[in-house]
């Protein structure tokens, strides 16, 4: 089973948020990185760019496949994680934690209302693991 | 002999195994109203000796003119070995090389072709080829896009117009604006592209030596264009690289260009072969296939194709380009060309076209009515001002013998006295003058 810490919040396409005041961070899931396999690059192209909600904020390439990152919440992108430049590879060791990917400030706080909390994320890969 | 595979007697079992008895019956699901209830109006069969004799009439027709007609394709010598190498039914294949444990000779040869275009150009990475060089242009301006995450594009009015109907016919499709820097006489005006450069252009397109043939300020240009934010792209002539500083040394970040020079027939017009290469930063948003050398795991060196998470079978609607091949003969053609030749060679065959353009250009500027139009350095081929229109001289040039040129009046009205002349280094000095003497006894002086 995927790990899922229980003090961060969730979205659908599997990404999680790390809120602090009106800055959030976010990265993929354990289960996202555990379903691309060995990631290779990641390039947060909308640093110093307004996104919205569910937007494609970045590019994750693994080997064999190509997937977005998404917005969890609108806001500036504020920074992204220049170590994964040269170690990609981090966001399959420590997914939660030096994996991170970027970083946006909040434009609308109403938006994590609409985020999952960990079990809610829980229930949503149980069955995604189903298939 | 029969050329159809099957017999009577097969498509009799086919039906019975299928279960029907007539091929009528096979293809009751399509409706009446739209089938064909005629019979194909194809002429009556003939036999190969007829076929022969037909096809060879019809290549009878072909007038064998002395070429000084360019304007992206042109007439130079392609050395015997070439033929002979590309012709080996090894290469000569359409297949794909995915599959790396078989395909190391494909994939060699590409990533040979790759590293030569490279070593051209003064530039780090180079794909496995594009279709033409209108194509690679275009596929460079979307790529421009999404590296710069800008709109715009600024087109010289000096790029081959062929090629900027490419570049718009893609552009439309991906909602990028496409400007086009005014010419001032015959090479990209600075202080308009000044003017029309902001924080919203994403490259400066611009054809060095210009369809004219005139060499572009391509330095201040790239300049300017990297002092605002903007990518620096330009269609180069491969062979003029043999005495003109490769784009890497002026700053270009994409380089692309027309390769039939480089040991490709004109063959009616293609196929032909688009090169393009760009500096590693960028690698991951070029277009098209790319051959990388790495080694197995007794450190054997091998090749793979390489970053194919760029391509459309993976990245799908994010992918820089939805084409899916390259022009590996083409190439193969290139390779064996620019291996052949070498540096001296190239050197040799773009100082002969230089010399002898600059001849040409020199006895019709003599000849009173006609004028050169370019005023700044010109590169194997120049356009003249004629005293009648141009396309009049192109018709009676046919009856001599000539292919005199292009006529600049199919792209612009008010070009129709003017005729785009090139000289590749197979004219010899009998004919260059017998194309002058030609223009002076017809046209001279009128």
């Amino acid at each position: 089973m995927a790990n899922i810490p229980g003090d961060l919040k969730y979205t659908k396409t599997h990404e999680w948020v790390r809120i602090d005041g009106d800055v959030v961070t976010t990265g993929i899931t354990d289960f996202a990185q555990r379903e691309l396999s060995d990631i290779v690059y990641v390039e947060i192209n909308t640093v110093g760019r307004q996104v919205k909600r569910d937007e494609p904020m970045g590019t994750i390439e693994a080997v064999k496949a190509v997937a977005d990152l998404y917005a969890p919440v609108s806001g500036e992108v504020i920074e992204a994680n220049e170590s994964l430049k040269d170690a990609p590879d981090l966001v399959n060791k420590d997914p939660y934690g030096a994996g991170w990917m970027a970083k946006l400030r909040l434009s609308n706080p109403d938006e994590l209302k609409g985020l999952l909390d960990s079990t809610a994320y829980t229930e949503l890969v149980r069955k995604s693991e189903h298939h | 002999m029969c050329f159809t595979p099957h017999t009577d007697e097969d498509r009799r079992l086919m039906l019975e195994r299928i279960g029907v008895r007539t091929v009528d019956e096979l293809f009751a699901g399509i409706p009446k109203d739209i089938r064909l209830k005629r019979r194909l109006e194809l002429p009556a069969p003939v036999s190969e000796l007829e076929v022969l004799a037909e096809l060879g009439q019809l290549a009878e027709a072909n007038q064998d003119l002395i070429c000084f007609a360019g304007c992206g394709a042109y007439d130079h010598f392609i050395p015997a070995v070439v033929d002979a190498i590309i012709s080996r039914s090894e290469f000569y294949t359409a297949y794909t090389p995915y599959q790396a444990e078989v395909s190391q000779g494909t994939l060699q040869s590409i990533y040979e072709f790759q590293s030569l275009i490279c070593r051209l150009f003064d530039m780090e990475v180079a794909n496995a080829s594009m279709y033409d060089c209108a194509s690679a242009l275009a596929e460079a301006t979307h790529m421009a896009r999404d590296i710069t995450h800008r709109s715009r594009v600024l087109l010289s009015g000096g790029v081959n117009p062929r090629y900027v109907q490419v570049v718009q016919t893609y552009a439309q499709g991906l909602s990028i604006p496409v400007e086009t820097v005014a010419l001032v006489n015959d090479s990209s005006d600075l202080a308009s592209l000044e003017k029309s450069l902001s924080s919203d252009v994403a490259a400066v397109i611009v054809q060095h030596p210009n369809f004219l043939g005139s060499l572009e300020p391509t330095v201040e240009i790239g300049r300017l264009a990297h002092a605002a934010g903007a990518l620096l792209v330009v269609a180069v002539d491969p062979i003029s690289l043999g005495i003109l500083p490769a784009p890497g040394t002026y700053d270009a970040d994409i380089v692309v260009a027309e390769g039939q020079s480089l040991g490709i027939p004109l063959s009616f017009g293609g196929p032909y072969l688009g090169l393009m290469a760009t500096r590693r930063r960028y690698v991951r948003t070029m277009p098209g296939r790319l051959v990388a050398r790495t080694t197995d795991l007794d450190g054997n060196i091998g090749y793979v194709l390489a970053l194919q998470t760029r391509e459309q079978h993976i990245r799908r609607e994010r992918a820089t380009s939805n084409i899916c091949t390259n022009q590996a003969l083409c190439a193969l053609a290139a390779s064996v060309y620019l291996s052949w030749m070498g540096p001296d060679g190239l050197r040799e065959v773009a100082t002969q076209c230089h010399a002898k353009s600059s001849y040409l250009a020199s006895a019709i500027a003599k000849i009173p009515g006609f004028t050169l139009w370019n005023r700044n350095p010109y590169f194997k081929e120049f356009v003249v001002r004629t005293p009648v229109p141009a396309r009049a001289i192109i018709a009676e040039g046919m009856k001599h013998g000539l292919l005199c040129g292009v006529d600049l009046g199919c792209f612009r009205r008010e070009w129709e006295s003017l005729l785009l002349v090139a000289v590749t280094e197979k004219r010899t000095r009998t004919e260059l003058d017998a194309y002058a003497r030609f223009l002076k006894q017809e046209f001279g002086s009128r």
